[in-house]
C-alpha cells in the first residue's frame, strides 16, 4: 500500500444527481507518471477533482499518501498541501504579482517564513524557465507563461503528486511546446503525476502508463506503447484515430 | 436682482450646508459598509435561517421608501421608548438603508468571481477564511468599486431627506433662503448646483482610484 501515492477504489462521484464517475479504481505509484485520455465528458476532470476531494465522492475509498481521505474527520487541507493541481485555465490569482501567487500559498498553507518562500519561488520560477517576471501580474503574461507560473506555484509546495488537467489545451501550438517541455523537465524529478492530456507525443515520451476513460469508467489501461499503437478496445482505437485525424488537419492548416 | 446676482449672494450661505451633507453621507456610508459585511457573509455562507434573515432584511429595506424608514426611526421609535436626536436618526436611517444596497453590491461582486478562483485556492489547501481574505475580498472590492461609488453619490443626494426632520444641510439652507427671499426657484437652483458639483467631484475622484486599483493586464470592463 505504501508504494502508492494515490489509490482510488470503486469511486463514484458527480454533481447533484448527475453521476459522472461510475466506479473508478486507480493506483498511482510513487514517482509514477500516468496519463488519462478519453472523450469530452467522459469524466477526466471530475476524476482529478475527486482525487483531491474538490468534488466529494459519493462512494468508494480514496487514499492519498497513505491517508484515507474519504474517512470521517480527516483534515483534507493537510493532504492538499501535499498535492499540486494545475488547471486548464491556469487559475492564477490575477490581483497578485507572480511572486505573490507563489509565495502566499507557501506562507498560508505550509507556514513557511516569507524569506524562505521567496527563495523557493525564485527556484521554481527558474525551473520552469521564467525569470524576470516576478513582479508582473498574471494577465500581463502570455497563456504559456501563465501556465508555467501555475506549474511553479504548485511545485513550490513540494507536492508528492501532481494533478494536471489538460494543461496545454488552451494554448496555441508554439506556447504548448514550451509548457510541454517544462512538464517533461518536471517529470524527471520523481514527483508522481496524473495528467489529462491528448498530446500523444508527450504521452508517449513521459507516461509510464496510459489510462483510457469513457463514460465514467476506465475502459483500458497499459503501457504507452501498447495503448497508443496496439489498443485492445474498439473505443480506444476509434478515439485515437479521431485525435490523429484532428492533428493532421491542424498541421495541414498550419503549413 | 437677477438670477446671477442672487446666486452670487446666497450660494455661499447654502454651500455651508455641504459640510453637514457630507458628514451625513460619510457616516451613513461607513455604517452601511460595516453592516453590509455580516449581511453578505450571512447570505453567502450562513445556515438557512441566517440566510433568510439576511435576505429578508435586504428585501424589506429595498422595498420600502427611505423617507418612511427615517420617520419610523425618528418619530416611530420614541413611542416605544427609543429616542435619537435628528442627526443620529438620519445617519441610522441612511446607513441601515445603504447597508442593504451595499450588501447586494458585494454579493453580486463575489458572485462575479469565477468558480475557478475558489477551486484554485481550495486545491492549494487554503481555509475558507483565507480564501475569503486573500482571494475573494480583494477582487470583490475591485469589482464592486464603481457600484460603491455610485452608492456614495446616491447617499449624497438622499441625505437631503434629513432636512425634513430639521438637519441644517444644503437643502435646509435653501429652504431658509427661499422662505426669506420668496425666490424659491433660485434658492433651489443654487442647492441643485451645489449637489451636482459634489456628486461630480466624487465620481471623478473615484474614477481615478478605480484606474489605480485596476488589476494590471485586465482587459474587460
Ligand atoms: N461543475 C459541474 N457541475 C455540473 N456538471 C458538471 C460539472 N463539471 C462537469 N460536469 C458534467 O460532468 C460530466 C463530466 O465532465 P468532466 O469535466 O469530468 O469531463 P471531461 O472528461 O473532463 O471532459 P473534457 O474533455 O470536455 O474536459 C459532463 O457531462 C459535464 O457536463
Ligand atoms: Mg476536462
Amino acid at each position: 500500500m505504501d508504494d502508492y501515492v494515490l489509490v482510488m477504489e470503486d469511486v463514484e462521484a458527480g454533481y447533484e444527481d448527475h453521476r459522472v464517475l461510475k466506479g473508478v479504481s486507480l493506483r498511482v505509484r510513487r514517482g509514477e507518471r500516468v496519463v488519462v485520455m478519453g472523450p469530452s465528458g467522459s469524466g477526466k476532470s471530475t476524476l482529478l477533482k475527486t482525487a483531491v476531494l474538490l468534488v466529494k465522492p459519493w462512494k468508494g475509498r480514496i487514499v492519498l499518501d497513505g491517508v484515507e481521505v474519504t474517512a470521517r474527520g480527516v483534515d483534507i487541507r493537510k493532504v492538499r498541501a501535499k498535492t499540486g493541481f494545475v488547471f486548464q485555465s491556469y487559475n492564477l490569482f490575477p490581483h497578485m504579482t507572480v511572486l505573490d501567487n507563489i509565495v502566499l500559498p507557501q506562507i498560508l498553507v505550509k507556514k513557511v517564513r516569507r524569506e524562505e518562500a521567496v527563495k523557493r519561488a525564485h527556484e521554481v520560477l527558474r525551473e520552469v524557465g521564467l525569470e524576470g517576471v516576478e513582479h508582473k501580474y498574471p494577465l500581463q503574461l502570455s497563456g504559456g507563461q501563465q501556465q508555467r507560473v501555475a506549474i511553479a506555484r504548485a511545485l513550490a509546495m513540494d507536492p508528492i503528486i501532481f494533478f494536471l488537467d489538460e494543461p496545454t489545451s488552451a494554448l496555441d501550438p508554439e506556447l504548448k511546446e514550451e509548457v510541454l517541455n517544462t512538464l517533461e523537465k518536471v517529470a524527471q524529478e520523481g514527483i508522481a503525476m496524473l495528467i489529462v492530456t491528448h498530446e500523444l507525443d508527450f504521452a508517449e515520451d513521459v507516461a509510464d502508463r496510459i489510462i483510457f476513460m469513457e463514460n465514467g469508467v476506465v475502459v483500458e489501461e497499459g503501457e504507452p506503447h501498447k495503448i497508443l499503437y496496439n489498443p485492445e478496445k474498439d473505443r480506444t482505437k476509434e478515439f485515437l484515430r479521431s485525435i490523429r485525424r484532428r492533428r493532421l488537419k491542424a498541421e495541414a492548416l498550419h503549413s | 436682482m437677477g438670477v446671477f446676482e442672487f446666486l452670487v449672494q446666497y450660494m455661499p450661505f447654502i454651500a455651508q450646508g455641504a459640510t453637514v451633507t457630507l458628514q451625513l453621507t460619510v457616516f451613513s456610508f461607513a455604517l452601511g459598509f460595516t453592516a453590509a459585511m455580516p449581511l453578505v457573509m450571512a447570505n453567502l455562507f450562513g445556515v438557512l435561517p441566517v440566510r433568510l434573515v439576511s435576505r429578508s432584511y435586504v428585501e424589506v429595506v429595498r422595498g420600502t421608501p427611505l423617507l418612511v424608514q427615517l420617520f419610523l426611526i425618528y418619530f416611530g421609535l420614541p413611542s416605544i421608548g427609543v429616542k435619537f436626536d435628528a442627526m443620529t436618526a438620519s445617519i441610522l436611517a441612511l446607513g441601515l438603508n445603504s447597508a442593504a444596497y451595499q450588501a447586494e453590491i458585494f454579493r453580486s461582486a463575489i458572485k462575479g468571481i469565477p468558480e475557478s478562483q475558489f477551486l484554485a485556492a481550495e486545491s492549494l489547501g487554503f481555509t475558507k477564511l483565507q480564501t475569503f481574505r486573500y482571494v475573494v475580498l480583494p477582487q470583490a472590492v475591485r469589482i464592486a468599486l464603481p457600484a460603491l461609488v455610485n452608492e456614495f453619490v446616491t447617499l449624497i443626494k438622499e441625505s437631503a431627506l434629513a432636512s425634513i426632520i430639521g438637519i441644517v444641510d444644503i437643502t435646509r439652507r435653501a429652504d431658509y433662503v427661499a422662505a426669506y427671499t420668496f425666490r424659491a426657484f433660485e434658492a433651489y437652483l443654487a442647492a441643485a448646483i451645489i449637489y451636482f458639483v459634489l456628486c461630480y467631484f466624487f465620481s471623478y475622484g473615484a474614477r481615478a482610484i478605480e484606474k489605480k486599483t485596476r488589476i494590471p493586464g485586465y482587459k474587460g470592463g
